[in-house]
């Protein structure tokens, strides 16, 4: 219940939090909202020498909606579930946040945080990984922008590179013909996604000509599911198609076991949270 | 040790922290103000929510050094010139609590949910507390209680 | 006091709010890690990360040199404290006990068991000073399930204790048994595992130990509901200190459910650590600590035979259950599966014959004890499981095998085939009914049936349970086991201003017992609600009792107040008959008003007497002065509560996961003093059973580690996971005390598991499921389905 000593840093610039970064390496953490990072410092699985907190760089929160979706990196959760702009561009985030945990963890909880953490049972990567996000960080070398699927490399690990932090996420609107759903099973006492499914479909001309699956929670990390979309895409989306390419959802995929949700329970239910995802996607495409 | 200024209930007191001072210590062992509670190490019993900036936060996840410069308004200062707030007085009238260890965090969160949403559901009600955990009530009395409280603010 | 505060309505049968709640909801509760003594320092333990090692060295040095670190200690340095001792064992059997240390010497037996303490200024360097003590372990085999434990092989936790067996217990005649199984038309036989559970309480246990130099007194601050039995036994058997000498405080305790009845190795070690530093010690576990050491609740694997007939009638019983005990045998441990569960095996059914055969097994785990109903949520889960179990292979409504077997309101005082004390009153079938109304039951079959065309899985179950309350007849609990009395105390004052306090025995921690007793007093003698008040937790100004647990407060705490109020009335008679100067022989005591018979007119009120009896310049001869009377009381009999719970879900057989649609309760505790307060104790109870249905077991892996450790992984419910509760009562009075109440704290968490369980499996039928396990998780409703 008590962390261990740090030294602890505000910094009130990117560029400053970046130099700390540098001078700290490996002993530096960052703190964002605090909701992975402080419990696991309680529980000393987590210590370190230096804090280095950036809630105080303002630059990093905000959300910005023209013909882009920009997010700042800080921006809390309880911003963006109840943002109108990303609620008239991007349903799906405003809703798939509003499953994040509880009020308490979302008024402090960010999606840069989210993101950097890389919890395989964390909710935002599959939306991100379904919405074909950007992520846009800045490090010793400057700035740099990291597409999603280069970006959650293994559990708890990402592509960011030592003393870079990530500064915003971008997102193009749904427009007409397109959709997105995120569709989750949640673990009873946490509330992280056991299985967490995320999924955008376009139609066009009454077919599905693009589709791209997010899963979080069965796994080491949140992974697209290259063969369910390829089934999906060219067909004319219907709940017997979609069956039928939900089926291929975990193919090729690491899952993970513990008390809450065996391997084959899990695998099960990658396909069954596909299928409810896609379904609702389709019928917002529609 | 880390310099702060901190504004809890409206009375404004600088502190010399350590930097992993969690707030919910700080509240507690350096102000005394004990009716903030602590029921969990991992965030998810809710015993220690207060209001930052007038939103509901968990004092054990996050640093008193956070607060530096905040408002931080906990169950002491929720009542005003001795009216109780609708949401305590609902917890009275309807019996939503029992031993009253989680009633404190509940009746914080409670406050942040009907501020921002002042008509739930049932369903909203229910949902809106899961960040709280209390072992007494079954939770059917708390549901009333926050309803009360609304009905009693919407009335207002 | 007017004479217009006699024209009241009777406070009693009231749901007026509580008299607790203005200083919890303000943030002005006080419990104990709300205090701070001058001087305090604050210990944290070092705790075994092994489940079973021997210990082959421990450096504290560096611990001991770190900044702000007052003393460090190991097992070896307090050998003079004795191991914690077993109150209540097994009854007419040996038992092969063995207690915990105040810290572990030489060896450990489950994960979390502690072996070092630092005691330093501040909490935050006690923590950071056990990261300096070195710990030499020799890891041991280890053995967590208590069927395993009892295998040739396996490996051994106590010399004393072989094969692992603390005890084996029997109830019933086992001849009787087996005749009546080999005549029976039918065997229904199930495997029925009770899991693990954590009790919970939001606030975690801890205690301040400080020792007085100058007067050589120890005081306790402790998480407790049974201050006057830890102060006995400290005394007496732990510490072997004069129990004059050791005072035991228990402020407001954030919910118990058990836990906070037991002794703990803390108590005995804050107060010999306060003694070597001369300072006082906090200790207070964290949520983890609290996991892994404070007691567990059930962890039953039950082989059970039902002998039926082609009617429905059950004819016999056969249970053999293996009790996973944990490391140690905890202070009330061994009466819980024996006498509160091997006893109530039958239910509130009439079953001629019946044989319980228990096996207490140590297993490198936390201690087992009581969790809110002690044994009987286990015995009511599996006979209510087995009675829809035999209602299917008879293919009868499980509402009619109920009907045929249940005992009837003739038949009471009820004597079982297990040994109980008998029944003490019981009418079980209007409150069958009134749930079955509730539920809509009449046309639930049809709609289910619909349901499952449209491949809906809809599910009802029904669960008709008895429990025993007021645990208390001494001479009973003493046969069964328990080392001590159960009797409640109570003293009453009428103060000379004509207010009244009531010092009580009982420990209330949430139970609201401060209300209720005050509406009784109010009624008894006549005075202002707001008159009275209800003073408990201190040793040192309440009389000995022994606490809040077993839903006793009232029906034996309550029992002994109103004993006192009697003498005190009394005593007001004739200290009115003499100011009256009349005949106490004549003297009536009504609406707070000592009156003569027939002359109301003629009367003192309880202030006028409680003013002339405080002063005592006139009064009779031979009388003393006050209105003051302590009480003890020892009731005849338990009560036994009962009542029907049903439960509606629905089951989405792609997920597995259960939508509790309904929940109904039909409640019978006997008259209520307060209904809101009742209404609060049933929904609680029944959010921990059906929690243990939907959601909670505690997992030890193979190396005895404790998987689900935190609020992370263990899943108490939150408001989005407990339904809307209906609730409806029968009232059926008790004679077993002077009020009729029967108890309420235990009887929710008694009825609803199988409530839910029998639901999920009705809803699962059409997939040919019989029974499954709890808890009725995704996963593993889904593994049964899929299984079939």
């Amino acid at each position: 219940m008590i962390p261990s000593s740090f030294e602890y840093f505000a910094p009130t610039t990117v560029a400053e939090a970046v130099s700390l970064l540098q001078k700290y390496g490996d002993d530096a953490k960052i703190l964002a909202g605090g909701h992975s990072l402080l419990p696991a410092m309680k529980l000393r699985l987590s210590n370190f020498g230096a804090l280095i907190d950036i809630n105080k760089i303002h630059e990093l929160r905000g959300i910005h909606v023209d013909g882009n979706i920009s997010i700042g990196a800080m921006t809390t959760y309880h911003a963006i579930e109840s943002s109108d702009a990303l609620k008239a561009t991007c349903a799906i985030l405003p809703e798939a946040v509003s499953l994040v945990g509880d009020i308490q963890v979302r008024n402090r909880g960010t999606l840069g945080g989210s993101l950097a953490h890389a919890d395989p049972a964390a909710d935002p990567p599959a939306v991100m990984l379904a919405l074909d996000a950007h992520v846009h960080v800045t490090g010793p070398g400057g700035n740099r922008t990291i597409a999603i699927g280069d970006f959650f490399t293994d559990m708890l690990t990402t592509s960011l590179q030592p003393g870079e932090i990530i500064t915003s996420i971008t997102l193009n609107p749904l427009g007409a013909g397109e959709g997105a759903a995120y569709s989750k099973f949640p673990h009873p006492a946490s509330r992280y996604a056991i299985v967490g499914a995320a999924a955008y479909v376009k139609l066009e001309g009454g077919k599905v000509s693009a589709c791209r699956i997010g899963i979080t929670g069965a796994g080491p990390k949140a992974e697209r599911q290259a063969s369910a979309e390829a089934a999906l895409i060219g067909t004319d989306g219907s709940a017997e198609a979609i069956a039928k390419a939900a089926e291929h959802a975990g193919e090729n995929m690491d899952v993970l076991s513990d008390i809450h949700a065996g391997e084959d329970y899990r695998r099960a239910m990658i396909k069954v949270y596909t299928r409810r995802a896609l379904t609702a996607a389709v019928e917002r495409a529609r | 040790m880390t310099a702060i200024t901190v504004t809890v209930n409206g009375k404004q007191h600088h502190s010399e922290v350590e930097p992993r001072t969690l707030l919910v210590h700080y509240l507690r062992e350096h102000l005394n103000l004990t009716g903030t509670h602590i029921g969990c190490d991992t965030s998810q019993c809710g015993a220690c929510v207060v209001h930052v900036n007038g939103e509901s936060v968990k004092s054990c996840t996050m640093l008193a050094v956070q607060a530096d410069g905040a408002n931080v308004t906990t169950i002491e200062g929720l009542a005003h010139n001795g009216q109780l707030h609708p949401v305590q007085e609902g917890f009275w009238e309807k019996h939503g609590l029992q031993c009253g260890y989680c009633t404190t965090g509940f009746i914080m969160a409670a406050a942040d949910l009907l501020q921002k949403n002042p008509h739930p559901t049932d369903d909203e009600i229910r949902h809106g507390m899961e960040g709280n955990l209390c072992r007494c009530t079954g939770y059917e009395n708390i549901v009333r209680a926050i309803r009360y409280a609304s009905e009693k603010m919407a009335a207002k | 006091m007017t004479a217009e505060t006699t024209l009241k309505p009777r406070m009693v049968g009231q749901a007026i709010k509580r008299r607790e709640d203005p200083q919890l909801i303000t943030g002005r509760g006080n419990y104990v890690d709300d205090i701070k003594l001058t001087g305090m320092t604050h210990a944290a333990i070092l705790r075994s990360p092994y489940a079973h090692a021997n210990i082959k060295s421990i450096d504290t040095s560096k611990a001991a040199a770190h900044p702000g670190v007052v003393a460090v200690f190991t097992g070896a340095d307090m050998l003079d404290i004795n191991p914690l001792p077993y109150a209540w064992q097994a009854a007419g059997v040996p038992n092969n006990a063995n207690g915990p240390r105040a810290l572990a010497h030489e060896a450990v037996h489950f994960v979390g068991e502690g072996v070092a303490v630092v005691i330093a200024e501040d909490r935050y360097i006690a923590r950071d000073a056990l990261d300096l003590i070195e710990v030499d372990y020799e890891p041991l085999d280890v053995v967590v399930d208590a069927e395993e434990a009892t295998q040739p092989g396996a490996v051994q936790l106590h010399e004393n204790a072989p094969n692992n067996i603390v005890f084996e217990w029997q109830c019933g005649d086992k001849a009787k048994a087996d005749d009546a199984m080999a005549k029976a038309d039918m065997i229904v036989k199930e495997r029925i595992i009770n899991q693990r559970l954590i009790p919970t309480p939001m606030e975690t246990r801890g205690c301040i130990g400080h020792y007085n130099g100058g007067t050589d007194e120890y005081t306790l601050w402790m998480t407790s509901q049974a201050p006057h039995v830890h102060k006995l036994v400290l005394a007496a058997f732990v510490m072997g200190i004069p129990e004059h000498k050791i005072r035991c405080i228990a402020p407001n305790v954030g919910g118990a459910f058990g836990a906070k009845i037991f002794m703990y190795s803390d108590y005995p070690l804050v107060l010999w650590a306060s003694k070597r530093i001369g300072r006082p010690v906090k200790y207070m576990e964290d949520r983890s600590e609290n996991y892994k050491q404070t007691t567990h609740g059930r962890d039953h694997i039950t082989d059970v035979e039902l002998g039926v007939m082609k009617d429905g009638k059950v004819v016999g019983m056969r249970v053999h259950t293996y009790a996973n005990m944990g490391a140690y045998l905890s202070t009330a441990s061994g009466g819980i599966p024996t006498t509160l569960y091997g006893r109530i095996i039958t239910g509130v059914y009439d079953i001629p014959a019946a044989h319980c055969l228990v096996k207490g097994v140590y297993t490198n785990t936390a201690m087992v004890d009581a969790y809110r109903g002690a044994g009987r949520p286990e015995a009511s889960y599996m006979i209510e499981r087995m009675m829809d179990r035999a209602a299917v292979e008879l293919n009868m409504d499980p509402a009619d095998i109920r009907r045929k077997n249940f005992i009837q309101p003739d038949q009471f005082p009820y004597h079982n085939a297990v040994g109980l004390l008998p029944y003490d009153s019981g009418n079980y079938e209007p409150a069958l009914d009134r749930a079955l109304e509730m539920a809509g039951y009449a046309n639930f079959r049809q709609q289910q049936a619909e349901a499952r065309k449209q491949g809906k899985y809809l599910g009802l179950g029904i669960s008709s349970y008895v429990e025993i309350c007021g645990v208390a007849p001494t001479a009973w609990v003493m046969s069964e086991g328990w080392g001590a009395g159960l009797w409640e105390s109570a003293n009453v004052k009428v103060q000379l201003t004509g207010k009244v306090t009531v010092f009580t025995g009982t420990m209330p921690h949430g139970q609201g017992v401060e209300t209720t007793f005050a509406q009784i007093v109010a009624d008894e003698l006549g005075v202002g609600y707001d008159d009275v008040d209800i003073k408990y937790g201190d040793t040192a100004n309440t009389p000995m009792g022994y606490g809040t647990y077993g839903s006793r407060s009232l029906v034996v705490g309550g029992s002994a107040m109103k004993k006192s109020l009697d003498k005190i009335k009394e005593k007001a008679k004739r200290i009115a008959a003499h100011l009256l100067e009349a005949n106490p022989a004549d003297m009536e005591f009504a609406d707070g008003k000592a009156f003569v018979k027939g002359s109301p007119d003629r009367a003192k009120t309880i202030a006028e007497i409680a003013a002339a009896a405080a002063v005592g310049a006139n009064l009779p001869p031979g009388e003393e002065p006050f209105l003051d009377a302590t009480s003890y009381y020892d009731p005849p009999n338990c009560t036994f509560p009962f009542g029907t719970h049903i439960c509606i879900v629905e089951v989405d057989p792609d997920t597995g996961r259960v939508d509790l649609k309904r929940y109904i309760a039909v409640d019978d505790c006997g008259p209520q003093i307060n209904p809101l307060i009742v209404e609060g104790q049933i929904h609680g109870g029944i959010a921990q059973g059906l929690a243990q249905a939907m959601y909670e077991r505690a997992v030890y892996d193979e190396n005895g580690q404790l998987i689900s450790g935190t609020l992370m992984d263990y899943a108490i419910p939150t408001a989005a996971m407990v339904p809307h509760i209906e609730t409806d009562y029968t009232v059926t009075p008790s004679p077993a005390n002077p009020l009729g109440v029967k108890g309420a704290g235990e009887a929710g968490t008694i009825a609803s598991a199988q409530a839910v369980m029998n639901a999920v499996i009705d809803a699962l039928a059409p997939f040919g499921v019989k029974h499954m396990q709890m808890p009725a998780t995704p996963e593993n409703v889904w593994k049964t389905i899929h299984s079939k």
